[in-house]
């Protein structure tokens, strides 16, 4: 996680957003906690700050698919074409 | 009996019962549904939702359209957090399993969630809680239906009550029933005190805490002219109100014959009395009260009545409304002028997020960003213009780059109008407000680039004295008496002078009888007021002699400080004309 403000509203919606155009379960893990990836309110609650290591794991036919789009999120740290 | 102080934002007394419009906290009526029920009310809550979803996405729509993309991403979250699916399998197992009426379930599961994001102890995370306190309350309106009904149903005069009242609950308010508002919140120049002004009711706002001191149906005085609120009066201030409002309404039929006579002074200068007007019905107002013209053609309204942009005809059509009580006099048009503050409530908290709204993206700078919007806007203003004296006006114009920018785009609407042989008048005036302390400072620059002025003293004052207007704790700081707004108007007026350029007062100065005499020794030749004080001011003219005017501006330029001004002016203006002064 490389957000300065942490993995906040904007990129959870991101998250979601993309999990789910997949089929798959999508679950996203901080520590010993495990969230549904396809829940904001989950992903909100899991308050990952800048630099929490995040585990991201995917079950279903189309879980490679999902699990690179949704690294692909992270790694171009959820920016869009339009920068807010 | 109990007296509460606020703002005074529309002249007048209103006695009445009081209507207390429900605040925005929920009262849930049952917790508990029988089991037999739970299907339905299964139904209920999903209808509930989806109502509630359909609303969320309509402001993201209107929020991405009109602000741009990353104010609608704002409510693609909010939609999104109402739409997770672990909320609304949460809220549902509690309504199956514990019987749990879906206000009941909604409210515990949201809390339960907001509770937690605030025990992270992260300061950003802790906020996230109030979207979901919002969440729950949408939810909460849509289960309750409550959607100030109370307001549409009205069949006996009342005054409304109520911690705040959105622009377009303002503006529908029934003046038939309605005799006067107060509201918990707001300042002197929010849209909602505009609104009020326009729609001529007597307003008090700002007044603090005081709904739970009401009941409702008990008897209310609101004394616009005082900023008071009396609830539940004694005999006698019941009395000495009723002997006010009658004498209030001797002078209002004593002024009214003045309608016919010309505004000119006693030395016979003639002085321009133009009309400031929100809605195009006001226009009968001004015609009726003898305004030669409209001044400040408000278009917000246009904007805010509905939550979709107008369209062009819409437009058009509300333009040719105005034009034809004025067929022959000046019509001036202010261009979109969305302010932080004018926006329908439920965008307002996105836009107040951000630090500072009024030194944000509003009014020109939205539009300069948002040219389909901007153009639609002048296209109407065009063709609507061949049916009268219509002339553009560009507000909050802050450098000369915006402006060369605003008119090359009127230059663009111009040549698409041509290319597409629609008829429209070519040869449309244009000018601007002066309204920030740095187009004021450049007036000499601008006179060259524009057809005239229109100084908007309400933000004209704000940002010279850095003073939010609409905030309680500071308003006091904010006058038109202040020598330093004083100069920089003066300034203006020198300027449009030198280049022989038309300039005028459209802000709520000008409507005030007091400040007469100083700008027509400022050399001021055209006003343009609310609808409500044409007559009074008109009154002011007329009692006027040139010299007496200058004499009174050289009097107070030697003044230092608001307060000294302010009541110089007052005082002079009671031997001129006393009954002007309350």
């Amino acid at each position: 996680m490389r957000l300065e403000n942490g993995l906040h509203l904007g990129p959870c919606s991101q998250i979601v957003q993309l999990a789910q155009k997949f089929n798959c379960d999508l679950s996203i893990r901080k520590g010993d906690r495990t969230v549904d990836g396809k829940s904001m309110l989950d992903l909100l609650t899991l308050a990952a700050e800048q630099s929490t290591v995040l585990a991201l794991e995917a079950r279903g036919a189309d879980a490679a698919e999902a699990l690179e789009a949704i690294a692909a999120l992270f790694d171009r740290n959820f920016a869009t074409d339009h920068p807010a | 009996m109990e007296v509460r102080r606020g703002i005074a934002v529309a002249p007048g007394v209103a006695i009445g019962p009081a209507l207390v419009l429900g605040s925005e906290d929920f009262r849930i009526p049952q917790r508990f549904v029988r089991v037999d029920a739970v299907e339905t009310e299964l139904a209920r809550f999903r209808t509930s939702l989806e109502a509630a979803v359909a609303e969320i996405a309509g402001h993201e729509e209107l929020a991405a359209a009109r602000l741009g993309k990353q104010y609608g991403a704002i409510f693609a979250a909010h939609r999104q957090l109402a739409q997770d699916p672990k909320l609304v399998k949460d809220i549902e197992e509690l309504i199956r399993q514990k019987c749990y009426s879906p206000e009941f379930a909604s409210s515990r599961v949201l809390r339960k969630y907001a509770k937690s994001l605030q025990n992270l102890g992260d300061r950003y995370f802790a906020e996230r809680a109030n979207d979901l306190f919002d969440l729950e309350k949408r939810i909460l309106r849509h289960l309750l239906g409550e959607r100030r009904e109370e307001l549409t149903q009205l069949t006996a005069p009342v005054l409304v009550l109520a911690h705040n009242l959105t622009p377009s609950e303002t503006a529908n308010l029934d003046t038939k029933f309605v005799l006067g508002f107060a509201t918990e919140v707001g300042g002197k120049s929010s849209h909602t005190a505009i609104l009020a002004g326009a729609l001529e009711l007597p307003a008090v706002v700002g007044v603090g805490s005081f709904l739970s001191d009401v009941s409702g149906g008990e008897p209310i005085i609101i004394d616009g002219n005082q900023g008071t609120v009396i609830i539940d009066p004694d005999e006698e201030t019941l009395g000495s109100y009723r002997d006010a409002e009658r004498k209030i309404r001797t002078a209002a039929i004593r002024l009214s014959s003045l309608g016919p006579l010309r505004a000119e002074t006693r030395d016979g200068v003639p002085i321009h009395i133009y009309g400031n007007i929100e809605f195009p019905n006001e226009v009968e107002h001004c015609a009726q009260r003898g305004a030669e013209g409209i001044g400040l053609y408000r278009t917000e309204f246009l904007y805010l009545e509905s939550e979709q942009e107008p369209t062009e005809q819409a437009q058009y059509d509300a333009y040719i409304q105005v034009l034809r009580a004025f067929p022959t006099g000046p019509v001036v048009i202010r261009t979109l002028d969305l302010g932080a503050e004018k926006f329908p409530h439920a965008m307002q908290e996105v836009i107040e997020a951000t630090p500072n709204p009024a030194l944000g993206l509003r009014s020109l700078r939205m539009t300069l960003h948002n040219l389909p919007l901007f153009k639609t806007q002048l296209r109407a203003i065009l063709r609507a213009a061949t049916a009268g004296d219509v002339r553009i006006m560009f507000p909050l114009v802050s450098t000369l780059l915006e402006l060369r920018q605003a008119k090359m785009i009127l230059g663009d609407v111009v040549e698409d109008l041509e290319e597409q042989k629609v008829e429209f008048n070519p040869k449309v005036k244009v000018g601007m407000m002066v309204e920030v302390p740095s187009a004021a400072l450049l007036a000499d620059e601008f006179a060259r680039e524009v057809d005239f002025f229109s100084i908007g003293t309400n933000d004209l004052i704000q940002y010279t004295l850095a003073v939010d207007r609409a905030n309680p704790a500071v308003a006091n700081l904010y006058s038109s008496a202040d020598p330093s707004v004083l100069r920089l108007i003066e300034g203006v007026v020198k300027a449009a002078e030198k280049y022989n350029l038309p300039v005028s007062v459209c802000g709520q100065m000008s409507s005030d009888p007091i400040y007469i005499p100083l700008l027509v020794g400022m050399g001021l030749r055209e006003l343009s007021v609310t609808p409500q004080s044409i007559l009074e001011v008109k009154q002011a003219v007329r009692s006027l002699t040139l010299a007496q005017s200058r004499e009174i501006l050289h009097h107070a330029r030697t003044l230092d400080v608001a307060r000294d001004v302010e009541n110089y002016l007052r005082g002079e203006m009671k031997k001129i004309s006393p009954d002007l002064v309350l």
